[in-house]
């Protein structure tokens, strides 16, 4: 589904992606890792084609079509989807009006015909019950006035709307109490499914407890150091990250050497 | 005293012989004659005048302009265009400044009166109430009260309240060059209720062009509340200069809304509120949205003249394609106006790239004891919110239209009538091109 190769991309022209190596299959969940500044969000923002982010080496090919190559909009019409650490309030437009507008534009582009309002308002009921976001919100201004955790649950709910067939969420745990963090876990886990996959960032492990990866990566300084099973989060849990970096500085050491 | 640059204009040579036919006639009662002699001593005004520094008007003057309207068929479609979806209110159609005498939608209640202005002029104890010379250095307005055509004089009396809107509809039409010159007054009585909602809309035939200057005085009596709505929609060939006063009473509220939609070449607001006793309060709210070479210019001015008044403004603008936007907002506190509260806000995104917005907050304090704010912003589209909307799958213009609409949204909300507020939306998106620069 997804495959990125050698991405080396940068910000301001600081070098922040220095070469990661990712493939994303259909079904799996994959759960990336690291310290503050390691270039999770950037990957993120990078593969959602957030402007500022300059790709300078290496290929991402989404479901067999070149992704760098593609406007923000095109690659949520084809299927990605960015769930974001800081979901942007947006007095004056309201929640359905926005998902509305959405989805008709992703109908089009997929030449699926326009759902009426009668069919929307059922997926719309239908969704937020299965990601438990009250109803009220879904009339408000889009995240205006939300808290932390409403914020979150409307990612989620936006997610369950559009059905991508890649998520990324983006430190989607930061900032939830463990009741939220429950809500959206549950929500993330009603909607995997076999053709589906998910790219997880996440600082810590709490979140992995309630979704289970199938892989685990740790991205340090650009790159991804490490990967595993769902038991390297148990590790790093326990040690921390102190370890990458006297790994990492032993590795440059190699390097330079 | 006016120079050879702003008499040289034929229109002001027309405007002399009008007014010598008027006088040649015996019609040129005194309230005319003075506000004639200041518009001669005046002129038509030049970026020279502080209030027009930014509002050249010079190619719009040098057309030539008949004075006298003819009454014409209402062009097929022109009321339709003006016409608010599923409003319950009392619809009256003026063309070309002239009221038919018709009110559709219902028998008025009791309490509220409207008349033509010629008319009620016949009638000296109301002719009395046009006899004002206090149009000071404002030229347009002299203009008008010196050649007025003719217009709606509205009464409520104490203690009425229209339980609809009022909805005029403006209407004008030529086929030649023309200068019309309404003039209203609505006076609504001690603890009375006026909502009126106003629609000026235009048709021309090939290049002809239509010169609206409109003049209209309102007076809240103690205790009245007035809603009044605007929305200017024309055509290109029109040019909308409206002047517009309100004195407050005592304890009086008035609320306005005025709405500037692409089409006119030019449209410059005059609205001036006198706030004549205590304790009145009054909200300001506009939104222009201009595109094309139009050039749209509201100047406010609130004037706290006694102590305890509310005041409130906000004005927002967005600027498409090589449009100028020009906002000016005065508000001056006399020495004896204490407690006085005034708050202003002007914000503005510029979207085209060759779109300008001149924006000018003007703040007069005499008195030491008021809390008084203004600000004004320039910007242009969150970068933030475009790329969250995008991420979403809706397209850049789409997006942008969601946030021009997002934007306009804080002044559109304040409307309390649901119809009114789903039309100026609709009108919002349908003027909102696919290509903004």
């Amino acid at each position: 589904m997804l495959i990125i190769k050698n991405l080396h991309a940068e910000v301001e022209e600081k070098q922040i992606l220095k070469g990661i190596d990712l493939t994303v299959r259909p079904g799996e969940v994959h759960a990336i890792m690291g310290p503050n500044g390691s270039g999770k969000s950037s990957l993120a923002s990078v593969l959602a084609g957030k402007e500022g982010y300059h790709v300078t080496e290496g290929e991402v090919t989404f479901r067999g079509k070149d992704l760098l190559d593609m406007d923000p909009e095109i690659r949520a019409r084809e299927g990605l989807f960015l769930a974001f650490q800081y979901p942007i309030e947006i007095p004056g437009v309201s929640n359905v009006n926005f998902l509305k507008t959405a989805l008709a534009e992703i109908r089009a582009y997929r030449n699926q015909p326009a759902l009426d309002a009668k069919e929307f308002l059922r997926m719309s009921r239908e969704k937020q019950k299965l990601v438990e976001f009250d109803a009220q919100l879904v009339n408000r201004s889009l995240n205006e006035g939300f808290s932390g955790g409403e914020k979150k649950r409307n990612e989620i709910f936006q997610l369950a709307m559009l059905e991508p067939s890649l998520a990324i969420l983006d430190e989607t745990d930061s900032g939830l109490d463990i009741d939220a963090l429950r809500i959206v876990a549950g929500g993330v886990n009603k909607l995997r499914s076999k053709d589906n996959a998910f790219i997880i960032i996440t600082h810590y492990q709490r979140l992995l407890e309630y979704i289970i990866p199938d892989f685990v990566h740790v991205l340090y300084n650009g790159r991804i150091v490490k990967s595993g099973t769902k038991e390297l989060a148990l590790e790093l849990e326990e040690k921390g990250y102190d370890w990458l970096r006297e790994e990492s500085r032993e590795q440059e050491a190699t390097i330079t050497q | 005293m006016s120079t050879q640059h702003e008499t040289a204009y034929p229109l002001y040579t027309e405007v002399v012989n009008e007014f010598d036919k008027l006088t040649a006639a015996g019609r040129a009662d005194k309230a005319r004659q003075t506000a004639f002699e200041r518009f001669r001593l005046l002129g038509f005004p030049s970026i020279k005048h502080e209030d027009w520094k930014y509002t050249n008007i010079t190619r719009f003057l040098k057309d030539e302009y008949a004075l006298v309207p003819t009454v014409r068929e209402i062009p097929a479609g022109l009321v339709e265009k003006a016409t608010i979806p599923n409003l319950d209110c009392y619809q009256l159609v003026l063309v070309n400044g002239i009221w038919d005498g018709q009110v559709r939608g219902g028998n008025l209640p009791g309490g509220i009166s409207i008349r033509r202005v010629n008319e009620a002029l016949r009638d000296p104890g109301t002719a009395a109430l046009f006899e004002n010379g206090k149009w000071g250095n404002q030229h347009f307005a002299n203009l008008n009260a010196a050649l007025f055509t003719d217009g709606l004089f509205i009464t409520v009396d104490k203690g009425a309240d229209a339980a609809k809107p009022l909805h005029i509809l403006h209407l004008y039409t030529t086929d030649h060059n023309l200068l019309v010159q309404p003039r209203h007054l609505w006076v609504v009585g001690a603890n009375a209720g006026l909502s009126v909602i106003e629609s000026t809309v235009c048709t021309t035939t090939g290049e002809a062009k239509v010169w609206i200057n409109g003049l209209t005085e309102i007076v809240a009596a103690s205790d009245a509340r007035i809603d009044h709505v605007a929305i200017q929609t024309a055509t290109a060939g029109t040019r909308l200069v409206q002047h517009t006063t309100v004195r407050q009473k005592k304890q009086s509220l008035y609320n306005n809304y005025t709405f500037t939609l692409p089409g006119a070449d030019l449209v410059r607001n005059d609205l001036q509120l006198r706030l004549e006793e205590d304790h009145t309060e009054t909200h300001l709210y506009g939104l222009y949205l201009t595109a094309g070479n139009q050039l749209v210019d509201n100047h406010t001015l609130v004037d706290h003249q006694k102590p305890f008044c509310f005041s409130n403004e906000l004005y927002k603008g967005v600027l498409l394609e090589q449009s100028t936007g020009v906002f000016n907002g005065k508000v001056y506190v006399h020495k004896d106006a204490q407690k006085t509260n005034a708050f202003q806000q002007n914000n503005n995104l510029v979207i085209g790239k060759r779109a300008t917005i001149d924006s000018k907050p003007e703040l007069e304090i005499y008195a030491d004891d008021v809390k008084c704010s203004h600000g004004s912003t320039v910007g242009q589209f969150s970068e933030e919110a475009l790329f969250y909307l995008r991420s979403r799958g809706i397209g850049e213009a789409t997006a942008k239209a969601l946030l021009i609409n997002a934007f306009a949204f804080d002044v559109t909300e304040k409307l309390k009538i649901g119809a009114v507020e789903t039309y100026i939306n609709q009108l919002i998106r349908r003027h909102i091109p696919a290509e903004h620069a």
